[in-house]
């Protein structure tokens, strides 16, 4: 039974530098890093020691919590480096690659003849289960979680983001056998959630066995988080499993081939990259070694998309979710009042209101840089939030409860049902330049801690 | 521009640390403030979204003071067409002796309240070493606005200080205060120095001191009068453009709609209150045309849009977002019963036939509660759908 959901609020941010759909020429990266900081609340435990060799999909570190949970390399070769920050915190585990990736092999395995202990065990000894999130909370899975539901978002709404038709391009064998494996992980439905509009591709519509939603309107209507509270909201106690599109392939090819394949197609984008396209890449790579030149010096290389991907900087390298690279201006410049500044007619400023004369150009697409445009400020202006998150819970009130840290409102305003990318938006608009995502990130790491 | 910006960095430097006037550092509040108005700062983004919108509080603030210069303009020009109409000598005066009277007597309002309210502000951030917030820019345009032409400069003054200290700072300024600024000043003033407010001797210039000058305003007269409607001075026309009695800044609904257009246009007011309370203060309307009982009663629902302060009070004050309700559903009930109040409070207060401030102000009071019980709403809803599934 499909459901048809339309989403009003929200916001498509008009940014120019959108890739084009083709490929450009990847180098092999020569290094690889593995961010124990990609996965929230995951306090790793190493597995390898400098100096050892690994394979493609052997463990290197693990959950100190839920122990069974590893997570894996993305390539053949010898660990060089453990880079610890302070208070001895792992931040990254560098592998040198070897020129031909080996694999650790596992036999080919039909997930759909397969008991749920089965491919629970499967997921964890190929290190695959680390690209399950559960909600709340939007942590990697626990072992001992019984998902009412699994939800795989088929299309990305936010700015710029890779287009994930053009990515499954030719994978429909392994996407089939990736859903596969979520169904025998729950007793309830596995939901593919598509867009109206964005989502064409064959490999998605025709996937089986799965409960297809059809989604419309603007960012974050690809929030899996949106997507969840408008199909069936969740409650306390409740737990559901989100995995991403592009993940489920990869999971679906790792079970067919016994292989674990960390490859990705990533787009380059944003105003400041220079040909945005995609590539052909795997995971934890060195940016260098498919990011050409971006426009200045004066660039930000941000991995993931440009609402809520992190600062890894030009020698940083693509992070264990992400699915682009964001190339942004560095704004570090002041802007004089009148003439960029606060008082000129803002023909270059996008903003969600219309108090820049921008808005008289609908189909104008921006070359943003990383500014605040503005000092942060005590939260003035209402209804702000609210015009750009489309789920039943009050936005602003949520936010201000969790920075009072009154857990039990908190619970009651329905922090369970969201992750601080549902907030992005929220953040992007705000006129106080209010840290939203920060704050919805602090509330949901004390809701886990005290709530479990 | 980049001399005015190593002047500012230039001036700084002495109150630095390790610079010869360290110890006065508190003075970098104030410089920062300077250079921020001049130069929207390098800042960039450190977590979250890696870029931000276009708008910030300065621009929001700037666009309503736009939307107020309409009614400034016309406050200006109608304070000499009153002082004239009222001596009779409308048809010798000229549209520049008209608009120079009220130049003179409105700018030193402006400039008292901008001086007092901007000297606090700058005083308590740097006492409090935050930085100054641009709230005071709307107050500091709004208060002139709403009192009468003739106030002297020390009562506005201390009007001024009161409300910025008691109706704001002490909750801790900017986005913190439960009443509106502004009407917390004239409130003080209404109820300090009540002979200067109200009466028919005070919203044309010289009223108090020459006699030949009466002038009271629409609501008044209809206040005091006992027979019909047809004594009326002024036709619904002049009520719309706005040349009637009143303060500065209210009389014209003309220029407070082309402010309401603006706010509208630009997204910064709030449609919703000022909708709602549209529709509660035309709903009072037609009760009170309904039965009719005296003056103030019979005339006309619409009419009663068009005078006093209720088009500016709507507009320019009960969407302030600060001391509006925050909901949406909120905004609704809160506009709703602004207009509501304004129309009743006008009609039953024996002593000052208005009622936009104390509607506003009791609706601020109450608007958190409107909001608690909007989003305990939301909370049962969200319990709700627990229950059902453990039952």
């Amino acid at each position: 039974m499909s459901k048809d959901i339309k989403i009003n609020k929200g916001l498509n941010i008009p940014l120019k530098g959108e890739a084009d759909k083709v490929f450009g020429n990847a180098e092999r990266s020569d290094t690889f890093l593995v961010k124990p900081t990609d996965f929230k609340n995951f306090t790793p435990k190493l597995l390898v020691k400098e100096g050892e060799e690994v394979l493609a999909g052997s463990p290197l570190f693990y959950n100190k919590e839920y122990t069974d949970v590893k997570v894996g390399s993305p390539v053949s070769g010898e660990v060089v480096e453990v880079i610890r920050g302070a208070k001895r915190k792992i931040l990254g585990i560098k592998i040198l690659a070897d020129k031909e990736t080996r694999y650790a092999e596992f036999a080919a395995a039909d997930p759909s003849t397969m008991s749920r202990d089965a491919v629970k065990q499967r997921l964890l000894d190929q290190c695959l289960w680390p690209f399950i999130k559960r909600r709340p909370y939007a942590t990697v899975a626990r072992t001992t979680d019984e998902p009412m539901a699994i939800y795989v978002s088929g299309f990305d709404s936010a700015p710029l983001a890779a287009d994930v038709d053009f990515v499954l391009h030719g994978k429909d064998k392994e996407f089939q056998a990736g859903l596969e494996v979520l169904k025998q992980l729950t007793d309830g439905k596995v939901h593919l959630n598509l867009h109206r509009n964005l989502s064409t591709s064959d490999v998605l519509k025709s996937a089986k066995g799965v409960q297809v939603n059809w989604f419309s309107g603007p960012h974050p209507s690809g929030n899996v988080g949106i997507q969840i509270h408008h199909i069936k909201p969740l409650n306390k106690g409740e737990v559901v499993f989100t995995v991403a599109a592009q993940d489920v392939a990869l999971i679906g090819s790792a079970f067919l081939t016994g292989k674990y394949d960390a490859s990705r197609v990533v787009a380059v984008v944003g105003p400041a990259a220079n040909q945005p396209k995609y590539f052909r890449t795997i995971q934890g790579a060195a940016l260098k070694s498919f990011v050409a030149d971006a426009k200045s010096n004066n660039t930000r290389f941000v991995s993931g998309n440009v609402l809520t991907g992190k600062n890894v900087g030009a020698d940083g390298n693509l992070g264990f979710f992400d699915k682009e690279v964001t190339l942004l201006e560095e704004g570090n410049h002041a802007k004089f009042f009148i003439t960029e500044g606060w008082a000129g007619p803002g023909l270059g400023k996008f903003s969600a209101s219309r108090s820049y004369f921008s808005w008289l150009m609908p189909s104008k697409k921006y070359d943003l840089d990383t500014n605040t445009n503005g000092e942060k400020r005590a939260l003035v202006v209402t209804g702000e939030y609210e015009s750009v998150f489309p789920m039943d819970i009050y936005p602003q009130h949520l936010v201000k409860a969790i920075m009072i840290g009154d857990i039990e409102l908190m619970e009651n305003l329905g922090i369970y049902e969201v992750d601080d990318e549902d907030f992005a938006l929220c953040e992007y608009v705000c006129t106080s330049k209010t840290p939203v995502q920060q704050v919805v990130k602090e509330g949901l790491e004390l809701i886990e801690k005290e709530c479990g | 521009m980049k001399f005015l910006h190593t002047a500012f960095q230039n001036m700084k430097h002495p109150f630095e640390k390790g610079g010869k006037f360290e110890k006065y550092n508190k003075v970098l509040t104030a410089i920062d403030a300077l250079e921020t108005f001049a130069f929207t700062p390098e800042e960039v983004t450190h977590t979250g979204s890696h870029i931000r919108d276009g708008i910030d509080l300065k621009r929001t603030m700037s666009v309503v003071i736009t939307a107020m210069i309409p009614c400034l303009l016309f406050g200006m020009y109608n304070a000499g067409y009153q002082h004239y109409r009222e001596l009779g000598e409308l048809a010798t005066a000229s549209f520049m002796d008209m608009f120079s009277i009220g130049l003179l007597k409105v700018l030193p309002l402006v400039v008292v309240s901008y001086g007092v309210g901007l000297g606090i502000e700058f005083g308590f951030a740097m006492y409090k070493g935050h930085s100054v917030e641009e709230g005071y820019l709307v107050t500091g345009m709004l208060i002139p606005l709403i009192v009468p032409v003739d106030i002297p400069l020390w009562m506005l003054a201390v009007a001024v200080a009161f409300a910025v200290v008691f109706g704001k700072e002490v909750f801790g300024g900017t986005g913190m205060n439960i009443l509106n600024v502004a009407l917390t000043a004239r409130a003080f003033l209404f109820f300090a120095y009540p002979t200067f407010m109200s009466g028919d001797k005070i919203w044309v210039h010289e009223g108090m001191t020459n006699d030949a000058i009466s002038g009271a305003t629409i609501l008044g007269d209809l206040a005091s009068m006992k027979g019909g409607l047809e004594t009326l001075r002024f036709s619904a026309q002049e009520m719309f453009i706005g040349l009637i009695p009143g303060s500065v800044g209210e009389t014209s609904t003309l220029a407070v709609l082309i402010g309401a257009g603006i706010l509208l246009l630009t997204g910064i007011g709030s449609w919703r209150i000022m909708l709602s309370a549209v529709l509660g203060g035309a709903s009072m309307g037609l009760i009170f045309n309904a039965f009719g009982a005296n003056g103030l009663m019979q005339f006309d629902w619409w009419q009663h849009m068009i005078v006093g302060g209720f088009a500016f009070g709507v507009v320019f004050m009960a969407t302030d977002p600060v001391t509006a309700a925050q909901t949406n559903t909120g905004k609704w009930i809160y506009g709703f019963l602004i207009g509501f109040l304004a129309i009743m409070i006008r009609v039953f207060n024996p002593a000052y036939p208005e009622g936009i401030m104390l509607a506003i102000l009791f609706m601020n009071v109450m608007a958190p509660l409107i909001d608690h019980y909007v989003v305990e709403g939301n909370i049962k809803k969200r319990l709700k759908r627990l229950n059902v599934k453990t039952a």
